[in-house]
């Protein structure tokens, strides 16, 4: 099995140490990672901000990379970026017939990380051992458009030492939305809030997603509002032990 | 940018908002090509009563939907079919409208055809006069107050009294208020604001308990139903094939308003229709149980024409006016899907940014997700700049509505519109092509990241990037900001992992 890995580009800038975990995971299940080198990012920023062309020519050079390589899925940890070119890519390309085509071949390859283990590796327990008591998170894309729920939970409920608690309207978007966060700031807040509100409920002290910019987002205002709750991205619990074993 | 909105009349009615202690700054950012949503969101946001009152009903809504569409296996397939008949009569909508208006006139009633808001005034103002109509009642209709009907008809039309019946409906009508909820138009009041409205009306302290508030409400409007010169409803759907308009109610109200007076006159969206009869029975169980959840309201209506020989009630006359108002140039183009809305208000209750602001920040008739999206399809992009980026794209609307419509979908092709008719404003114009540039470009994308790093040194303070000037502050303001990192996921893949 090889891989190619597409890391968000704010993974890559920010939170480089969940790409890491990616590698680490993916490897322990002997599959064969490459990463193309020139890859950006996906374009969901201009897209999402309603900058269509824009986002067509950065999909372009991201269609031209991934396709210059050989690989049997393109896994991502991100459902959001996974969405952009698995489901939005036709769309911004549906008038375009060869870029169209492109990109629903390359859309049929891209797995998100949870989907890629869960349901094309079938591993449903990697034996590893994290302690804590945890929410889950999945961002909305991941949920709606991938329908991509039970695949993480399945991974978290098998880690040893791993409270998987309920939290209060767990499916509430946590108010990132990209720009919207930026645009919309008071009501991107108030939703943050609303999560974090069901997080302190709940008694959780780790806060898992499998998407890096919802957990930028719900970091940024947890430390802002003084809280010290555990943020971490799926991948990064199922990396490694936490050194808790017994 | 404007940099003074108009303050919206029914924010201002609410209980004050808490003053934002932090100055705003959000000129300075990304949100500067975005106008008036942000002004009212914010109020909304810091009033506690309205946060409570959108939570009770949303809660309740929310629990009751999904409870009777749990117990109703084929709901998807339902869903899919009124998806599907709303598809087919979009493209025949022409057709489906002049069966209905034959059926109607062949059944002694009488038909009009509406431009706009303007020609429904006019019809109605008219027939009022030449009834020497004093007293109009009027059901609940979202398309009458689309058009502002009641103002306008008051206005030009002296000695005209309208009377809304439907409780909620009316109780905002006695506030001065306009509906911010398509079900539960007053959902932001609470019953102390109720009490008071009502302790006014009466000209006496009521009681602030239910049963002696609709006690009150219903001997006031007791007096209106039976005094009604003329009855005016909406339509939930109006059938082709019968000319049967369908109303679906709780309280009775449209009964009264519709066999009481002796003129019956409809206000129907040009979308309304459906093609036939048994097509109601995907459509009616598809708006109780998203709308209210319930299997069926308690009052499921059908009125086909005025009444007949022989029949012992219904309206002496009968008019129905199809409004036209900006729905048939949506027609055929990637909006049409639009259209294909029943009113239900499911897409409001799951919405989380509704649940943070309530109906009046959007500043229109319809607001939540349909109507971020139908706002600035019906009126126009200058009426409603903001509205399309009033949500966070996370698809809740979509997953919820009982017709299928990909509202998030539709709301980034309305982002596309403005961009593509320059009104994104030079700011984010700039800002993209920047982003086109440095994405295309691995160099130059490796470039901008060294720089950032470089440039972010100064402004780090524990682990964060400090609130600082420009497009960021709106998020500074009030959530930490992670920095970039010292070596990207790409250097430490160079170095080996």
């Amino acid at each position: 099995m090889r891989v190619a890995l597409f890391v968000p580009c704010y993974v890559d800038q920010i939170n480089p140490e969940v790409g890491v975990s990616v590698v680490r995971v993916l490897r322990r299940l002997g599959v064969e990672v490459i990463y193309p080198e020139g890859q950006t990012c996906c374009g969901q920023p201009a897209f999402n901000s309603g900058f269509f062309d824009e986002a067509r020519a950065v999909g372009r050079h991201f269609l031209d990379v991934f396709e210059g390589e050989r690989f049997d899925h393109v896994v991502c940890p991100s459902g959001s970026c996974a969405t952009m070119v698995s489901h939005y890519y036709p769309f911004i390309f549906k008038d375009l017939p060869e870029e169209r085509e492109r990109s629903e071949v390359l859309a049929g390859r891209v797995r998100e990380f949870s989907d890629f283990v869960v349901n094309v590796m079938g591993m449903k327990d990697l034996g590893v051992h994290h302690k804590g008591k945890a929410v889950f998170h999945c961002g909305c894309h991941q949920r709606r458009e991938l329908g991509v729920l039970g695949e993480p939970r399945e991974l978290l409920s098998n880690v040893e030492g791993l409270d998987l608690l309920d939290w209060e309207n767990e499916e509430l978007c946590c108010g990132f939305g990209g720009t919207f966060a930026v645009k919309m700031p008071d009501v991107s807040t108030a939703m943050a809030d609303e999560k974090i509100k069901a997080l302190e409920k709940s008694g959780a002290d780790t806060l898992i997603s499998g998407d890096s910019s919802c957990l930028m987002h719900l970091e940024g205002r947890l430390r802002r509002t003084g809280h010290d709750t555990r943020v971490l991205h799926l991948a990064q619990v199922l990396d490694a032990d936490d050194g808790k074993a017994g | 940018m404007p940099t003074t909105e108009r303050l919206d009349e029914n924010v201002e009615t609410q209980k004050p908002a808490r003053k934002r202690e932090t100055e705003d700054h959000r000129q300075e950012g990304l949100s500067s090509g975005v106008g008036g949503f942000n002004d009212r969101a914010r109020r909304a946001v810091a009033d506690e009563e309205l946060h409570d009152s959108i939570e009770l009903f949303t809660h309740k809504s929310v629990a009751g939907r999904n409870a009777v569409l749990d117990a109703l296996p084929e709901a998807p397939e339902l869903r899919e079919r009124a998806y599907r008949i709303k598809q087919e009569t979009m493209a025949n909508l022409d057709r489906y409208l002049e069966q209905m208006a034959d059926a109607i006139e062949a059944r002694g009633g009488n038909v009009f055809f509406a431009g706009d808001g303007e020609d429904v005034v006019r019809y109605i103002g008219d027939l009022a006069r030449r009834k020497g109509a004093k007293v109009i009642t009027k059901s609940k209709s979202m398309a009458t107050e689309e058009i502002e009907l009641n103002r306008r008809l008051e206005e030009d039309y002296a000695n005209l009294e309208i009377v809304e019946t439907d409780l909620g409906e009316w109780i905002a009508q006695l506030a001065g208020d306009t509906p911010s909820h398509i079900v539960g138009p007053i959902l932001h009041m609470n019953r102390k604001r109720i009490t008071e409205v009502l302790s006014q009306t009466a000209g006496e302290e009521l009681p602030p308990d239910v049963e002696a508030l609709g006690s009150f409400a219903r001997r006031r409007l007791r007096e209106k139903f039976l005094t009604a010169d003329i009855g005016i409803t909406g339509a939930n759907f109006g059938v082709a094939e019968t000319g049967t308009i369908c109303t679906v109610t709780n309280e009775g109200n449209a009964r009264l308003v519709t066999s009481v007076p002796p003129v019956h006159i409809v206000v129907m969206g040009i979308e309304k229709v459906i093609p036939k009869f048994e097509d109601l029975s995907a459509f009616v169980q598809l708006l109780a149980r998203s709308g209210t959840g319930q299997k069926l309201t308690v009052y499921t209506n059908f009125i086909t024409g005025p009444r007949a020989e022989g029949e012992l009630d219904g309206a002496e006359e009968f008019h129905l006016i199809l409004m036209d108002n900006g729905r048939s140039k949506l027609l055929g183009t990637e909006f049409e899907e639009a259209l294909y809305c029943i009113r239900c208000g499911a897409c409001l209750n799951v919405c989380p940014v509704y649940r943070q602001t309530g109906g009046h920040a959007y500043g229109s008739t319809y607001s939540g997700p349909i109507g971020a999206v139908i706002t600035p399809l019906l009126k126009g992009h200058d009426e409603a700049k903001d509205l399309p980026h009033a949500s966070s794209l996370c698809g809740a609307c979509w997953e919820a509505c009982p017709v299928g419509i990909p509202l998030h979908d539709l709301l980034l092709k309305l982002r596309n519109q403005q961009v593509e008719e320059g009104l994104a404003g030079k700011a984010q114009e700039i800002a993209f092509k920047g982003f086109e540039s440095t994405m295309k470009r691995p160099a130059l994308y490796n470039i901008s990241s060294k720089a950032g790093r470089l440039a972010q040194k100064p402004l780090l303070r524990d682990g964060s990037v400090r609130p600082i000037p420009g497009p960021l502050r709106s998020w500074t303001d009030s959530r930490d900001l992670p920095p970039l990192a010292e070596k990207s996921f790409r250097e430490l893949w160079k170095e080996g992992i």
